[in-house]
């Protein structure tokens, strides 16, 4: 039992989620199209490539290993079997992420984010609920163009977030901000793969040891 | 380190606003298993035959065996099948190990997002079905079949059918997805999903029906009608051939009713037919007062005489306020005034 839970965590890429993408697929998925410089937030800057003809270019340089981690992040909480918790207030992906949830056999939530969802979950759901123990962000601002409330509301509530930032976002509070776009369906889509692909990946493997344990 | 997972002590529990209890799967089963054995212990009591022991029966065996003289139906002992008495939403929604059995679960509206999902995919579907005709250049047959007998369903309605509370926002949300589907050509291939949205309107034709005549055994036509004013009712039988003579609980119309006003109303219907001595009518006639009685007799006579009557003559009689039945009523008195409308006398010292 303990060491089903140990041994991935001693691998850097435990569950090879290397070779799911790579540079090139995020360039032709336009990920590193970023909105123009007047949209710029400060705190992006750092991952902020350059500027052409105003709008701004994301480092896939610095992308790759971001999105590395963030995945190996997101397969560990699926092995573990923890709740992930789709989030993106974009109108236009929102049947997409919610289809992606349901593929994963993980949750979703791409509606009006009522204030107490995590902060006061046990009145509004019922006593005995459980908290997802992942946050993933395919849009990290909602429809007013502010930073969303449940990147403040997981921090407060101790959950590790995933987080795609755009160059008008800001990556402060989250614990693996993926820097690239969040705005054309070609990109959006590719994360959504991507992530699909990561803890279906972790599950299968959940399953294949615990089966291969009760063998034993 | 996390601060979610702390004893029940630390989290000052609300018991209040915990909001109702939550039941699960294997608690509602144990109390539906309860309740069979306990139905077929009733029936061996009663002395009737466990397998066909309807609710009914139950509900009477209960009212034998514990009577009880209390108002309140619900506060009366009774014994029901579990499914009626915990309601289906108050089930929790999550499994042992804590997982969600439904992927929107964390929306707080599952059902209503997750219809709102379903049918956005549909129109979806709907798009992409008119995307392939228009790029194999098939013209989309505009048939509009707009069926007035169908209408989307209320807002109540859809509350009952997802057990979730709904927003007024929300309903006119769905409301707009469906109509949008519905404007697409080809938007009629998703039918059997939007009828269970739709329902039928049954239109209603409120005629009146008019007794015909019916004959007596002299071969003499006749009609009953009845009638009402205030709080007198009048049962009339009109009989055709006849010279003027009404007859009013046994006794003669102008002994009954001495004042002219009265006899006015009695025979106001004859006299706007032109048929003062045509008719014989024998009523009975009961509560109200002087004028009440009249009123209910005219009534009464008008509505029967619409068996003898053509349809010209009908709507003249209508027109002029014979058929309807007056509607005013005694008004109560209230307290604090001396009448109805009527208030105590203001004094200024």
């Amino acid at each position: 039992e303990d060491r089903l839970l140990t041994e991935p965590l001693r691998h850097p890429d435990f569950f090879n989620v290397k070779e799911l993408f790579s540079l090139k697929d995020l360039f032709d998925a336009r990920v590193h199209l970023g909105h123009k410089k007047g949209c710029r937030h400060r705190f992006m800057e750092p991952y902020i490539f350059g500027c052409r003809l105003g709008q701004d270019i994301i480092d896939l340089e610095q992308t790759v290993p971001h999105l590395r981690l963030a995945l190996n992040f997101t397969a560990h909480v699926a092995y573990r079997k923890g709740i992930i918790l789709f989030v993106s207030r974009n109108r236009q992906f929102c049947h997409l992420v919610e289809s992606t949830a349901r593929a994963c056999g993980e949750y979703a939530h791409t509606r009006y984010w009522q204030g107490g969802l995590l902060t006061n979950a046990h009145v509004q759901f019922g006593p005995g609920v459980r908290l997802p123990d992942l946050l993933v962000f395919l849009g990290s601002l909602n429809n007013v163009f502010e930073p969303h409330v449940a990147i403040r509301d997981a921090a407060k509530m101790n959950i590790p977030t995933v987080a795609v930032v755009d160059t008008n976002c800001n990556p402060c509070l989250i614990s693996y901000p993926v820097p690239g776009n969040d705005d054309s369906p070609a990109a959006v889509e590719l994360y959504c793969r991507l992530f699909r692909m990561a803890i279906v990946r972790a599950k299968d493997k959940r399953r294949q040891r615990e089966v291969f344990q009760e063998l034993q | 380190l996390r601060l979610i997972y702390t004893t029940s002590v630390v989290q000052r529990k609300n018991v209040a606003a915990a909001g109702p209890e939550k039941y699960t799967e294997a608690f509602i089963k144990k109390q539906i298993e309860e309740f069979n054995l306990g139905k077929r212990h009733l029936a061996n009591m009663m002395g009737e035959d466990p397998e066909t022991f309807t609710q009914e029966d139950i509900d009477k065996a209960i009212a034998y065996l514990f009577p009880s003289g209390l108002f309140d139906k619900q506060a009366r002992p009774m014994m029901k099948h579990p499914t009626e008495i915990f309601p289906e939403k108050r089930k929790i929604q999550w499994g042992e190990d804590g997982r969600p059995f439904h992927f929107l679960f964390y929306t707080g509206k599952q059902s209503y997002y997750s219809l709102m999902h379903e049918t956005y995919g549909m129109l979806l579907n709907v798009q992409e079905n008119q995307d392939q005709m228009s790029a194999q250049d098939f013209t989309p047959e505009k048939e509009k079949k707009n069926l007035p007998g169908s209408r989307w369903l209320t807002k109540m309605e859809l509350e009952e059918m997802l057990l979730e509370r709904l927003s007024d926002h929300d309903y006119s949300r769905f409301i707009q997805l469906l109509q949008k589907m519905v404007a697409l050509p080809y938007g009629t291939n998703e039918e059997k999903y939007m009828q269970k949205f739709s329902k039928e309107i049954t239109v209603q034709l409120q005629k009146v029906v008019i007794d015909p005549l019916q004959y007596d055994e002299r071969g003499v036509a006749f009609s009953t009608a009845d009638g009402q004013r205030k709080t007198a009712r009048a049962t009339v039988v009109v009989y055709d051939n006849g010279s003027g003579k009404i007859t009013v609980n046994g006794v003669d119309a102008l002994h009954y009713f001495p004042v002219l006003q009265d006899r006015e109303q009695l025979l106001f219907p004859f006299q706007f037919l032109d048929r003062l001595e045509k008719h014989d009518m024998i009523c009975t006639v009961s509560g109200g007062g002087r004028s009440a009685q009249a009123g209910a007799i005219r009534l009464a006579s008008a509505k029967a005489l619409r068996s003898f009557v053509t349809e010209k003559e009908l709507e003249f009689m209508r027109q002029a306020g014979l058929l309807t039945v007056d509607p005013r009523l005694r008004e109560r008195k209230k307290p604090g005034q001396e009448g109805a409308r009527r208030k105590f006398t203001w004094k200024k010292r």
